[in-house]
């Protein structure tokens, strides 16, 4: 049957297989394959809350407070450790996520959406005008050791800094393809289609999206964290409505169906900007532009559903209104 | 004998339509009850209000001694009360035993699990279990979106049962099915709902299903209830024929 | 009573162009039930254009009101062309889809114009300034101001006012309010709704480019414009209601005078309080604050 695919420790070896085999790619693809890794991240977060119906066009917030939250704590307390940043982003993030989520749950659709991304913008007029969080210029940070091993070698460090990303991006999408197929994954697509229906039948839609809402906000936060170690730097840009979009783009590329999609799709954004960065400079956010719109007219469901084999029917990502009595 | 449900002086207005106007009424268990009226007499606002969607202006209904008025639909659904609706209340992208399993999901007093497969064994048994009971198991894999609407009809009371309720309210079972497709479908309903001991309500507007199927009728007019009896009584009251059957010339 | 003055004043000042895209953007919600991301691209393309053609006339040794005249007739033929043409051409292929899918065929867009832009104008700042000295400088309260600022106020207000009577006293506008308000009868009706369509969002388009325009002499043209300008008008559009023209009028001073108050007042705040006006708004009134009446569909 089709469920031995799905259990953990089946899943885990590619994960693995992914990590070591950094160990050969050459160290433009390494960087490369980090920051797709780092990315995929939040777009898995976008795509589990989507399922609930709502598209955060403002996840630069919790990919921000992650950033900073960690920024801050290895500047003042000294902590270098890639795995222990990792989880304090996410753990801002989620935090952050779990205080706004009630907040914004009883919104809809596109009004869920707008909010989302005023919020994000809120914490990023805040930050550009924040002296002490160093202005539009943010600040540095020092570079990320693993395990007490610190790494002198350039190239051992972005081996490093690829390892952890993968295996968090890793288990993280084992943990959503888990979700996905749970009861609680199930009763998130009910929301999605009638969520006054699932009030009815008893269970509360808003826990369900806060729930989901918390979840995305921890995977924006950890991936903050990652892209702070990759950058070494920190600045409110993490929090503008174009980082936010991006990570959207690669959500809506990749589909709402199928986990492995949103690596394949990170990853070609990743490729496509670095190809055309290097020969025709200045064109990479026209090919993006012209590849989203490919997509969206050929592929309405996402790269994923190029090889989500089952039959159900999906139309587009967010259906239309709810249906009530 | 004790009331299942008990409305007592319920008054709710929408600017100048009074949708309900003083209203008592006790319900008791095991009592199949049909409520009958017109369009806008205030059955539905009567059925909204049992089940939270809607607050009473003023007035109080009690489910086996517990005040529901003010809850919402929720909090009412886990005392006990399910409903089914006029038009099928599904998801649509789902497939039938998708739907029900949600809908056994909400009947646990447990929270949701994130990793238990929702198409486990013992869940999956269960919810094609209550597909079967109305005759459904065949279509226990198919999208929402490919049935039939009889066959939404019928799933939509399926999921209203999936928490065995103490009360449960149908709200038109049978419009949108053909003639003759109508006595099945509710031979069908009453004996699947049968081994539950649940009190039934249904709205109908199909005085032949009412007749047939209900211990007691409840004619509403203009928010108030106009007649209180068995079905044969309540069909020849004059008010009942003037406001609600028609035939009186 | 001075600083009142200034932050009244400079809030107008910048409240004037803000309206003005901020119109073109709720007048294409309205009638293509399409939230423009690209509606940014558009003000810094009449921008850039008002640049390239002030500085070519400069060259030819033009008097600076040809400048000034020429650069306004051209951005809005340009713009409104290349509002139609999309249009017509790209955005016609997603219609009667989601709400969400639309939005991200403009975040497209403006993908695409953003590199475009850089690759016809390059990456480094460009100015236009000459027009600019059109209007001299004006005492006013014990300060100057540069007159082409405070001409600004007038020159936005006679467009909303120009917008407002054509929706709401010619029957070209009735129609496209009809198309607003219920496109399914307006099509049992007859109207072609098409024409509507691409006829609404040139010219809305057109709007944001004019105001690109208008301020092109105030300021410098560099890639990033386009992202500054869409989410600003985008918060004055959810705080003013999506659709309506007062509504971009009131939500436009809104924003213009809390910019003008945090900068003289709270600099910190300059940002944050635009956006947090939104959120508070989004929140506790959705629908904007002024609400279109809409008849409950079946």
């Amino acid at each position: 049957m089709r469920q031995w695919r799905f259990h953990p420790l089946v899943m885990v070896l590619p994960v693995i297989a992914a990590a070591l085999a950094g160990r050969l790619l050459p160290t433009w693809t390494l960087s490369l394959a980090t920051v797709a890794a780092s990315n995929a991240l939040v777009a898995l977060g976008i795509v589990v809350l989507a399922r609930t119906g709502n598209v955060s066009f403002g996840q630069g917030l919790f990919f921000a407070a992650g950033g900073y939250g960690v920024a801050l704590v290895a500047n003042a307390w000294g902590v270098t450790d890639a795995t222990l940043q990792m989880l304090i982003g996410a753990a801002c993030g989620g935090l952050l996520g779990l205080l706004i989520g009630p907040l914004i749950a009883r919104y809809s659709g596109i009004f869920f959406g707008m909010l989302t991304l005023a919020l994000s913008m809120v914490f990023y007029g805040a930050l550009v005008k924040s002296s002490a969080l160093g202005g539009s210029d943010g600040f540095n940070v020092g570079r990320p050791t693993l395990f007490g091993i610190v790494f002198v070698d350039p190239r051992e460090a972005d081996f490093m800094l690829y390892a952890v990303s993968v295996v968090t991006t890793g288990l993280a999408g084992i943990v959503a393809a888990i979700l996905f197929r749970s009861e609680f994954g199930l009763v998130s697509l009910a929301v999605r289609e009638n969520n006054l229906r699932v009030e009815y039948l008893g269970l509360s839609a808003n826990r369900v999206i806060v729930a989901n809402f918390a979840i995305a906000a921890a995977f924006a936060g950890a991936s903050g964290a990652f892209a702070l170690m990759a950058q070494r730097h920190i600045d409110p840009q993490f929090a503008y409505w174009t980082t936010s979009g991006e990570f959207v783009f690669i959500a809506v590329l990749a589909g709402y169906q199928s986990v492995m999609a949103v690596y394949v799709a990170s990853l070609a954004l990743e490729l496509v900007r670095s190809f055309s960065n290097l020969y025709l400079p200045n064109t990479w956010q026209l090919v993006l532009g012209l590849f989203l719109l490919a997509v969206i007219l050929f592929l309405p469901r996402g790269i994923g559903s190029l090889w989500a084999g089952r039959a159900r029917k999906r139309a587009d990502p967010v259906p239309d209104g709810g249906g009530a009595p | 004998m004790t009331a299942v449900l008990s409305v007592r002086k319920l008054n709710k207005r929408f600017g100048a339509v009074i949708a309900a106007d003083e209203l008592s009424l006790d319900l008791v268990a095991g009592e199949r009850i049909s409520l009958i009226g017109a369009n806008g007499a205030g059955k539905t606002t009567f059925v909204n209000m049992a089940t939270g969607y809607l607050k009473p202006d003023s007035g109080s209904i009690a489910l086996d001694g517990a005040d529901i008025g003010r809850r919402s639909p929720r909090h009412v659904a886990r005392l006990g009360i399910s409903r089914s609706f006029q038009i099928p209340q599904l998801f649509i992208d789902l497939t039938a035993a998708e739907n029900l399993a949600v809908a056994i999901a909400g009947a646990r007093s447990e929270a949701l699990s994130p990793y238990a497969p929702a198409e486990a064994r013992g869940r999956r048994a269960l919810a094609v279990g209550l597909l079967e009971r109305f005759g459904l198991g065949q279509q226990a894999d198919r999208p929402i979106a490919e049935l039939a609407g009889g066959v939404r009809k019928l799933i939509d009371i399926a999921m209203a049962l999936a928490r065995r309720p103490k009360l449960l309210l149908l709200d038109e079972p049978t419009s949108g099915v053909s003639a003759e497709e109508k006595f099945a479908t509710m031979d069908r309903v009453i004996h699947a709902v049968a081994s539950d001991a649940a009190t039934i309500v249904f709205v109908e507007h199909d005085m032949d299903i009412v007749s047939r199927y209900a211990d007691r009728v409840v004619a509403f007019y203009s928010g108030r209830i106009i007649a209180d009896g068995k079905p044969q009584a309540v069909l020849r009251d004059p008010d009942v024929r003037r406001y609600v059957t028609g035939g009186l010339r | 009573m001075n600083l009142f003055l200034t932050i009244v004043l400079d809030g107008l000042i910048e409240a004037s162009w803000l309206f003005v895209v901020a119109l073109g953007l709720t007048l294409v919600f309205g009638v293509l039930k399409i939230l423009n991301i690209a509606h940014g691209s558009f003000y810094a393309l009449g921008a850039y254009i008002a640049a390239t053609v002030v500085t070519a006339s400069a060259a030819h040794h033009l008097p600076p009101v040809a400048g000034f005249v020429a650069m306004l007739l051209t951005v809005a033929f340009v713009a409104g062309a290349v509002g139609v043409l999309l249009e017509r051409g790209v955005l016609k292929m997603f219609y009667g889809r989601d709400e969400v899918v639309l939005l991200l065929v403009t975040y497209a867009v403006f993908l695409i114009l953003e590199d475009v832009t850089k690759l016809v104008w390059g990456v480094n700042p460009i100015y236009a300034t000459q027009p600019y000295e059109l209007f001299g400088n004006v005492a006013f309260a014990g300060l100057y101001y540069v007159g082409y600022d405070l001409m600004l106020i007038p020159a936005s207000a006679a467009i909303g006012f120009a917008v407002w009577f054509g929706l709401n006293r010619t029957i070209l506008g009735k129609i496209v309010l009809a198309v607003i308000h219920n496109e399914e009868i307006s099509v049992s009706m007859g109207v072609r709704v098409n024409r509507v369509y691409a006829a609404a969002f040139g010219f809305g388009v057109l709007l944001a480019a004019t105001a690109g325009a208008l301020t092109a002499p105030k300021i410098s043209m560099q890639p990033g414009l386009s992202s500054d300008v869409i989410i600003l008008s985008f918060a004055i559009v959810v705080i003013g209601g999506l659709g309506s023209v007062e509504g971009a009028a009131v939500g436009a001073i809104l924003v213009g005078l809390a910019r003008a108050a945090s900068v003289h007042l709270m600099p910190q705040a300059e940002l944050f309080v635009i956006y947090l006006i939104m959120a508070a708004v989004l929140m506790i009134r959705p629908e904007g604050l002024f609400k279109r009446d809409t008849a409950r569909r079946i």
